[in-house]
């Protein structure tokens, strides 16, 4: 899973060696990669803490729908698949929150802004799945818009994000195939079946296309992040890429688009279409999406409930490593 | 008639000398061995139901590192299941797969042991279930990686390095909370409190257990209990708690006798299949 940038910090009020700041722009500029320990200025480390952060939190709590459906998966192998895939994604989480600790915030930190609601996660995941084809239709739309978005971060400029994504894009283009083929073998299944994933499609299309974040035009710090090599092509290139893949793998298994003014455009060679409902997007970005309390619940219970255990842990260690120095 | 070649002294003595293994009456091939087929739903059925409580975890674990090792565990306990399943559906012979199996049978026809249906509890608990059944797993599977039927050597011997990390995991969580801090210390206690009862089940020598273990294909279970019991005291002990004492053993898992348990966990699990019967996913 990916999200992307969401709550913007201002403007950037320090003023930086000009000398140093023009020898990094020149670096970006080549395509060089930054590493932890190259200078580099406050507002980069700044955008990137919160992207991988918002990223390695979109993983973790991306494991809660998800994770809704293992004990219900309707085969062996349907439960086995998506107990690996959800694991991935607690893996991803874990390179990812590694990746921006090289930034210098700690785990606990970014876990810590997530659970008081200051930290962000993608938006995506504050919709309820209902029916197994919710199962298929995230594997499909939400990793399939994840790779969109993930492919060119394997070249963005800070190193160890964009060594983190070569892996986890592996491992997305599985979990794209696998939620296809979810739906493929539902629209070749009984009536209900094909009924459960035209309804997953329905309420997962607008959602999914509002992942790529605000239209340009209203996406501030896109121009900065491009020169920065932080994101490499703007919300609504990959929106529209999205789309163009997309339409056609529905209509291969008879699904429709949920939206009439969907059509082909001839001249730009790819799809039109319908006007995204922005206000849900920012109602859904205030903490306010159908289930935003049941999975920020989860997280905290499964943070605060389970402190005595990490404590435990911690205090173990601490004997442990007492003894070793009094032996 | 044609004539036979005597049976000689020495013959006699080779005879008396031997103790075959086989039967009279046994199973003509096309007859299904109901007894082994009962025997790889055990082992089957015992992967299944503590890989479905353990996903249970998925997403709630106490770090990210927890939940990938548990949903690590799950993933080869429903993997152990799939192939002990479809291995009994087809001993059966009665055209049903793994699926059919986990999905189409009720309580009664369920036959693991009452130890992996428990519920999760805090993560404790958990942890002492685990234990418990880990390191008595892996003892039976060592064990039947010499088996002398070859589908079950060889799913214990894929199995058994699984589980050979599921053990060892377990017993590292036992002794970190049980000589952490005293709540962990209290809360570890609580969970072998709670599953300690159901180990008796574990090394019951019914009928057919006894065949199993008779044929070469099961393993007689009772010379285990005793390094079983030494392993287990000496993790409890490394973990300054106390092993409850013995009570009256609770049976009747493998006769599909069930806690109160199993049905709602098979509600969950069953829902799909049982609510299109027509359909395949």
């Amino acid at each position: 899973m990916y999200t992307t940038e969401l709550q913007k910090t201002k403007a950037v009020d320090a003023i930086e060696d000009p000398e140093k700041l023009a020898a990094f722009e020149a670096r970006v500029a080549a395509d060089d990669f930054i590493e932890p320990k190259d200078w580099m200025p406050e507002a980069y480390r700044r955008t990137l803490t919160r992207q991988i952060s918002q990223h390695a939190h979109s993983e973790i709590v991306g494991m809660l729908p998800e994770g809704n459906w293992i004990g219900r998966a309707p085969s062996l192998r349907r439960k086995a698949i998506l107990l690996a895939k959800v694991q991935d994604e607690a893996g991803h989480g874990l390179y990812l929150y590694s990746a921006a600790e090289t930034l210098g915030t700690s785990r606990g930190q970014m876990i810590e802004a997530l659970h008081s609601g200051k930290a962000k996660y993608s938006t995506i995941f504050n919709y309820p799945t209902v029916t197994w084809a919710d199962i298929g239709a995230i594997g499909w739309l939400v990793d399939g818009a994840a790779i969109m978005n993930q492919v060119p971060l394997q070249r963005t400029s800070y190193g160890p994000y964009a060594r983190a994504m070569v892996r986890v894009c592996k491992e997305e283009s599985f979990h794209q195939r696998q939620g296809y083929e979810i739906m493929m073998h539902l629209c070749q299944g009984t009536s209900e079946q094909k009924r459960m994933a035209q309804d997953a499609l329905n309420r997962w299309w607008w959602p999914s296309l509002m992942m790529f974040g605000p239209p340009d035009e209203n996406s501030p710090n896109t121009a900065q992040s491009l020169r920065w090599r932080i994101k490499r092509e703007t919300n609504d290139e990959l929106r529209q890429k999205f789309v163009d893949i997309t339409v056609p793998q529905a209509e291969a298994i008879g699904l429709s688009v949920p939206d009439p003014a969907l059509h082909w455009n001839e001249s730009k060679g790819g799809y039109d279409f319908g006007e995204i409902d922005w206000e849900e997007f920012y109602a859904v970005v205030r903490g306010e999406g159908p289930v935003a309390k049941e999975r920020m619940k989860a997280r905290r219970d499964a943070w605060e409930k389970n402190a005595w255990v990490r404590e435990a842990a911690d205090a173990y260690a601490a004997k442990k490593a007492q003894k070793k120095q009094a032996a | 008639m044609p004539s036979l070649p005597p049976i000689r002294p020495e013959d006699e003595v080779r005879a008396r000398e031997r103790r075959g293994t086989g039967a009279f009456d046994a199973p003509a091939a096309d007859e299904p061995d109901l007894s082994l087929f009962e025997y790889a739903l055990r082992l089957g059925d015992d992967s299944l139901i503590l890989g479905q409580r353990l996903a249970e975890w998925t997403g709630h674990a106490p770090s990210v590192e927890v939940d990938l090792s548990l949903a690590n565990m799950a993933l080869d306990l429903v993997g152990q299941a799939t192939h002990f399943l479809n291995y009994a559906g087809a001993v059966e012979g009665r055209g049903r797969d793994g699926d059919q199996l986990a999905f189409h049978r009720d309580v009664l026809d369920f036959r693991n042991c009452l130890l992996v249906e428990q519920p999760n509890g805090d993560f404790a608990q958990t942890m002492a279930r685990q234990f418990l059944f880990s390191t008595w797993q892996k003892m039976l599977f060592d064990h039947l990686t010499r088996s002398k039927d070859e589908m079950v050597a060889a799913v214990a011997a894929k199995a058994v390095k699984e589980v050979s990390y599921h053990e060892e995991l377990s017993a590292e969580w036992v002794i970190r909370l049980g000589d952490g801090t005293e709540e962990s210390r209290q809360r570890m206690q609580d969970g072998f409190d709670w599953n300690w009862r159901f180990v008796p089940e574990l090394f019951d020598m019914d009928e057919l257990a006894r065949e199993a273990a008779m044929r070469g294909i099961g393993a007689d279970l009772t010379i285990l209990r005793d390094v079983y019991h030494a392993k287990v005291r000496s993790v409890v002990e490394e973990a300054t708690l106390v092993l409850p004492s013995d009570q009256r053993p609770i049976l009747g898992g493998r006769r599909g006798h069930h806690s109160e348990h199993l049905g709602h966990l098979l509600c969950v699990m069953q829902f799909l299949p049982r609510t299109y019967p027509d359909a395949t996913w």
